[in-house]
């Protein structure tokens, strides 16, 4: 019944068979019509600009051209030779803004998930204060994220900001202010925000999976003399296996491209440490006018998240399908 | 397990998880990770909050816990430092905008979905679900050069207008929404549809007289989803806004100047735009989860 991936199976519908149905709810062009403005939304928002993004990586674009793009010279693979070649200086700021992306996505998925599931857990049982915690912990899901980040940014300010004033001049953790949005430890600071603002959705997703583990099996286990802590790793961990894959696919493919963060954190140019692919690849574009090489960046970013849902997701239906044998 | 009934139950009503006594060992732990926990949620918000009642001189300087005075100045000054009124009115018909046709659309596109059979279902419902993994920077410059084009071609103005900021936003919540609502739509009792057109409504009638109102909680999980993205939204703000057209997200950052940052003020507005989605998240949440775990979470 978790069949994560699949959107609408309609079991019922093909054994239920149109043929119980009035005759007008067959007409054949009914749903196509329903369906018309989502198509052409999609088509004109979504597809329409990806066959522009690929072709336009495969021209040299340049602020000349922004008038009448049509009109560039093709340059074939250039833009790419220029993306991936890690000696020169674009594709070595490329792949280390790449590299630190990886390692920030996987971070704050992890801590996320973390986070999110614990909390979900302990909040799972009725306690005082539960009602009041659960809308509490949703508040940095809810809040805009500008204005969370900004006050982060604020918290961060070397001079006047909360984080050294604890950290330097309440408990002397350090010898002097540390810089937090310039230098390495900017990866910290980005990190820090990323996972506020972004636990709450494993929490809410993770909360949302719980309330499907039906109240027997707990009492069946508990009348069988298992504990809580063994309740929770035998019942509630194992069933939220499902609800899992698609929440760490999600988080994965969110965290990664997101821009929001970075951007009003740092604004057009994050420090080094911290460069995340989208502001990289935005920089490139908008600050530099290279609209070429931009696309050709945004191409490669997205054979490979293809790439990795595919894995992800061929792998993840694997275990499904063997943990049902 | 039918989804409907065990995904929403009534406000207030927390059910027991287990008939055990809790062991101290899972009290005393869920005590000091709660604890921690809301200490990191809350502080933002108590600085947001406090540094928002502060003056200048209090948030210029070193951080203090507690103000040396506290004063509402912010709160008057921020409406005159930057046109704050007009970037809430832009997010409003933007969000707004895009929130009632993307759940509109939504709607139709999941009930053909959920409730027919026909040629090309399933491509459309990978591809609508496959965009979601699309870096929204890959989108950027050509619907930036897309906008400008249909702009010097039709004079139809969609680079710098609202509407070109409503069409970009109604399609980033689009495909959640369809992918939700296809779920929360399979879930209402195909019965109840069927009875009504034989008692002869229309598809369409079928459509508002029955499974609408059977899935309120999805439909509106549907709308705060969007809102939210909407509101939020950076990246497009920040290209396809112009003075007149500029958004919260992108007005705020007005606070800075050359010389001045002005925090207490920054705090002020921030804590502004934020209420009004806060407020309506907190009051529907209940929603969401139920929306999420009949929807998403199948």
């Amino acid at each position: 019944m978790h069949s994560a991936k699949e959107p609408s199976a309609n079991a019922p519908e093909t054994e239920r068979g149109p043929r119980r149905r009035p005759g007008r709810l067959r007409r054949i062009g009914l749903p196509y019509l329903l369906l018309l403005p989502a198509l052409l939304l999609e088509l004109l928002v979504h597809l329409l600009p990806i066959v522009i993004g690929i072709t336009m990586s495969f021209k040299e674009l340049t602020q000349f051209f922004i008038r009448d793009w049509g009109a560039a010279p093709w340059s074939g693979l250039d833009n790419y030779e220029i993306a991936v070649d890690f000696d020169a200086p674009v594709g070595e700021a490329l792949l280390h803004s790449f590299l630190v992306t990886c390692a920030f996505t996987l971070l704050s998925v992890g801590l996320c998930w973390l986070i999110g599931t614990t909390a979900a857990i302990y909040l799972q049982e009725t306690f005082k204060g539960r009602g009041f915690l659960r809308a509490l912990f949703l508040v940095p899901y809810a809040l805009p994220v500008y204005a969370a980040v900004i006050t982060w940014g604020f918290m961060f300010q070397r001079d006047n900001g909360l984080i050294n004033h604890v950290l330097h001049d309440q408990l002397g953790l350090t010898d002097s202010a540390p810089f937090w949005l310039i230098g390495d430890n900017s990866f910290v600071a980005l990190l820090t925000v990323s996972v506020w603002k972004g636990w709450p959705f494993a929490f809410l997703i993770m909360m949302a999976g719980l309330q499907n583990i039906p109240r027997e099996m707990y009492e069946a286990a508990a009348l069988d003399g298992a504990g809580m802590w063994q309740q929770i790793r035998r019942i509630t961990l194992p069933s939220l296996r499902s609800v899992n894959q698609v929440l760490v696919l999600v988080l994965f493919l969110w965290t990664f491209n997101d821009f929001n963060t970075p951007y009003v954190l740092f604004g057009r140019s994050a420090p080094e440490a911290a460069d995340l692919v989208s502001i990289h690849i935005y920089q490139s574009s908008f600050v530099t006018w290279n609209f070429g090489t931009g696309s050709a960046m945004s191409v490669l970013l997205l054979l490979f998240l293809l790439a990795v849902t595919g894995v992800y997701l061929w792998v993840t239906s694997r275990e499904r399908k063997s943990a049902h044998v | 397990m039918s989804s409907v009934r065990t995904a929403a139950p009534p406000r207030g009503a927390a059910k027991p998880r287990s008939p055990m006594a809790a062991p101290r060992s899972f009290l005393w732990s869920r005590r000091i990770f709660l604890t921690l926990l809301t200490g990191f949620v809350l502080l933002p918000v108590f600085v947001m909050v406090s540094s928002s009642l502060k003056p200048l001189e209090d948030v210029s300087g070193k951080f203090r816990w507690m103000p040396s005075g506290l004063t509402i100045r912010p709160y008057i000054d921020i409406w005159k430092t930057v046109p704050l009124a007009k970037y809430f009115m832009n997010s409003l018909i933007v969000a707004g905008a895009a929130t009632v046709c993307s759940v509109v659309i939504a709607v139709f596109a999941a009930y053909a979905v959920s409730r027919y059979q026909f040629r090309g279902k399933r491509v459309f419902t990978v591809t609508v679900l496959s965009t979601q993994m699309f870096p929204g920077i890959l989108f950027l410059l050509p619907l930036f050069l897309m906008y400008v084009n249909i702009g010097n071609a039709t004079g139809i103005a969609l680079f710098g207008s609202r509407g070109g900021l409503i069409l970009t936003y109604l399609t980033f919540s689009l495909p959640f929404s369809i992918w939700m609502l296809i779920g929360y739509f399979d879930s209402v009792p195909r019965d109840l549809d069927e009875a009504a057109l034989v008692d002869g409504c229309g598809p369409i009638g079928a459509l508002f007289k029955v499974v609408v109102p059977a899935a309120i909680p999805g439909i509106v999980a549907v709308a705060v989803y969007a809102f939210m993205t909407a509101w939020g939204e950076v990246l497009f703000a920040s290209v396809m806004t112009n003075d007149a057209t500029r958004t919260l997200a992108i007005g705020l950052q007005g606070y800075s100047t050359q010389n001045d940052v002005y925090w207490n003020q920054i705090m002020a507005a921030s804590l502004v735009v934020s209420i009004p989605v806060v407020a309506g998240f907190l009051l529907l949440q209940r929603y969401l989860v139920a929306g999420l775990t009949a929807g998403a979470v199948k």
